[in-house]
């Protein structure tokens, strides 16, 4: 309920450990070869282009794909058996404007939506102390995401911004001990794509809640991060941004020539990337304002 | 209602005229069978309409043609025919829609598909009896004045076991309804349910078609609710209103149908409609004023910002 920690193994300092691992969907092989350590309480983001594999890796860590070789272990278990203790955020999940439940129903379904049964509409003694303590956790992270204005409306008619707040908070409502957030950042404006990736750091360090954050552009994370994992060509490679985004690793992980320049304002910019034009566009259709690195990471 | 023998009419004093219809006793069979449906429709209605399967309940609601002509075909009471035809028609929407809520074209085109198919073999049924199935217009409309006390007995018996379900899978239903993904990874088997909700849509259907008819089957099922969603976002006010509306509408509609001489379906069907329309009306005005306001506070909102 409410106050109840999920049961991670505290004794692990390690949320994610993958080693040698592979995917296969079908008869291809989406990655191979990957390694990744993620610690505790570490802000990691998760980095590649489209069809990369990025939402694949979450869904391993989360037990929903397994792997065809190599091993996996999240918070000292196999992958799905901790997956009480990891808050998930989908990618893409927005709401129809139609759909009749309050932000706060959201939120709340993520704290007790997985229990059978029904809270019961009259309560009295502990039930009664229960219920109190769970509408009172929701109002707590919804508070700590700075949706406390708009909780209590139509959660359909928030705007993007607003609504992933609301997810964030419902993802936390638990307490969890590891936080997968697939493109939280995708289709908000500048302002708020910074503004969400500042909320989830302060998670990060107030709450000691390890986090593995897909993106598709690491500018607006930049000054958040601890550590990147790049996935391209069916390998990755992690390290810090400056081991990592540099024209030689991108090069190699590629297989072709790829450059990396600094602008001036410390933004990267990616030159050669293989990508598919098209859905880089796509992806970025919704996004408000101006993205001038388009060929960013 | 029935108007031939008693000509009931109204006195305009209302204790005198509700005293007259509980005299009664096809009428107080059909006030209970009326609310035992009204409650169990506006609550498995309720999540109907948020899933958006509309479609699929009216589907299901259609079951009862070949159901009903099915089973006086092979001889066998019309209510197993029912209960067949509207399970089989939630497995083949649940196979053919596969995961999640169905509001995708594709879906639909699958759903009207298994719709299109239960009525061409409802009219076979009824050109292989031969065409003197008497009983058609009671096949689509019901037959509300004619319940017997074991049929209200079994109606209730149904009712109560389709709502003790719904009651125990309540709470993950509606995760796994407005929040699949999420759902699912917090270990909610989203696709039994998916399955599962289909399967207590059927029963309700089935079990009170044969009462209401399918078309009215489908007028409460959906009005109260959507009715309902549309005054409020709070789920448990909403899902009060629903039941509560829906009692109001037959009672209503019945009421109205004793002291006329046209059918209650008709009634339960234009009360629900009427009721709807109206409440539509009044949540677009009040949004529109609602905006119109926001509109004007934006630019010191802004302001300050
Ligand atoms: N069920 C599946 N069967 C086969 N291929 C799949 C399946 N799901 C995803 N893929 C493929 O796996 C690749 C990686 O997908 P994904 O992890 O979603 O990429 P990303 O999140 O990095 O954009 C894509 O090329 C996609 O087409
Ligand atoms: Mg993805």
């Amino acid at each position: 309920m409410a106050g109840m920690r999920a049961p991670g193994n505290a004794a692990v300092a390690q949320s994610i450990e993958l080693e040698r691992a592979s995917v296969r969907l079908g008869a291809r092989e989406i990655w191979g070869d990957v390694s990744m350590r993620m610690d505790r309480g570490e802000f990691v983001a998760l980095l590649g282009g489209n069809g990369s594999g990025k939402s694949t890796l979450l869904k391993v860590v989360l037990g929903a794909i397994p792997l065809a070789s190599g091993r996996v272990s999240v918070l000292g278990n196999p992958a799905g058996a901790a997956n009480r203790a990891i808050g998930y955020l989908p990618q893409r999940r927005s709401f129809d404007e139609s759909t009749r439940l309050r932000g706060s129903d959201i939120v709340r379904l993520g704290l007790d939506g997985d229990r059978w049964g029904f809270p019961p509409p009259v309560a009295w003694g502990r039930s009664a102390a229960r219920q109190q303590a769970a509408r009172a956790r929701v109002a707590e992270v919804i508070e700590m995401v700075g949706a406390g204005a708009y909780a209590g409306r139509p959660i359909g008619q928030l705007s993007g911004g607003e609504q992933q707040r609301l997810l964030i908070a419902q993802a936390l409502v638990r307490r969890p001990e590891l936080l997968l957030l697939d493109e939280p950042l995708d289709s908000l404006d500048l302002p708020t794509q910074a503004s969400v990736a500042a909320l989830v750091q302060d998670v990060c360090r107030d709450a000691g809640v390890g986090v593995l954050l897909v993106a598709h552009d690491v500018n607006p994370l930049l000054p958040y991060i601890d550590r990147v994992v790049y996935l391209a060509g069916g390998h990755a490679v992690e390290g810090t941004v400056e081991q990592v985004i540099t024209s030689e690793t991108l090069t190699d992980l590629h297989g072709v020539p790829v450059e990396v320049l600094k602008a001036s304002d410390g933004r990267l910019v990616v030159v050669g990337q293989p990508e598919a034009p098209a859905h880089h566009h796509d992806r970025h259709a919704h996004a408000a304002g101006d993205h001038t690195h388009a060929h960013a990471i | 209602m029935p108007s031939e023998s008693a000509s009931p009419t109204l006195s305009w004093n209302l204790a005198r005229d509700l005293g007259e219809v509980l005299e009664y006793h096809f009428m107080v069979n059909a006030l209970l069978a009326g609310s035992v449906v009204a409650v169990m429709a506006g609550l498995v209605g309720w999540l109907m309409v948020l899933r958006r399967q509309a479609f699929a309940g009216h589907t299901l609601s259609m079951m009862a043609f070949p159901g009903a002509s099915g089973a006086s075909l092979v001889g066998i009471p019309a209510a197993w025919g029912y209960f067949a035809f509207c399970g089989a028609g939630a497995l083949a929407i649940g196979r053919l829609s596969g995961r999640g809520r169905g509001t995708s074209p594709e879906q639909g085109a699958r759903i009207g598909a298994v719709q299109a198919t239960a009525l061409a073999l409802g009219f076979l049924f009824v050109s292989l009896y031969g065409g003197v199935l008497g009983d058609l217009e009671s096949l689509l409309f019901g037959n509300i004045l004619a319940i017997s006390d074991g049929q209200l007995l079994l109606l209730a018996a149904v009712a109560f076991a389709v709502l003790a379900t719904l009651g125990a899978l309540a709470r993950p239903l509606l995760f796994a309804s407005v929040d699949p993904d999420v759902a699912g990874a917090r270990g909610v088997p989203v696709r039994l349910l998916s399955g599962g909700f289909l399967l207590l849509l059927a029963v309700a259907v089935a079990a009170t078609s044969q009462i209401t008819g399918p078309l009215l089957v489908f007028a409460l099922l959906v009005a109260p609710p959507a009715t309902a969603q549309l005054i409020t976002v709070r789920p448990a006010v909403s899902l009060l209103l629903s039941v509560l509306l829906g009692l109001m509408i037959v009672w209503l509609g019945m009421g109205i149908a004793y002291f006329s001489v046209y059918p209650a379906g008709f009634f339960i069907s234009a009360i629900a409609f009427a009721v709807y329309l109206l409440v539509r009306i009044a949540v677009g005005l009040r949004g529109r004023s609602a905006s119109a306001r926001g509109a004007a506070d934006a630019r010191p909102a802004e302001a300050r910002a």
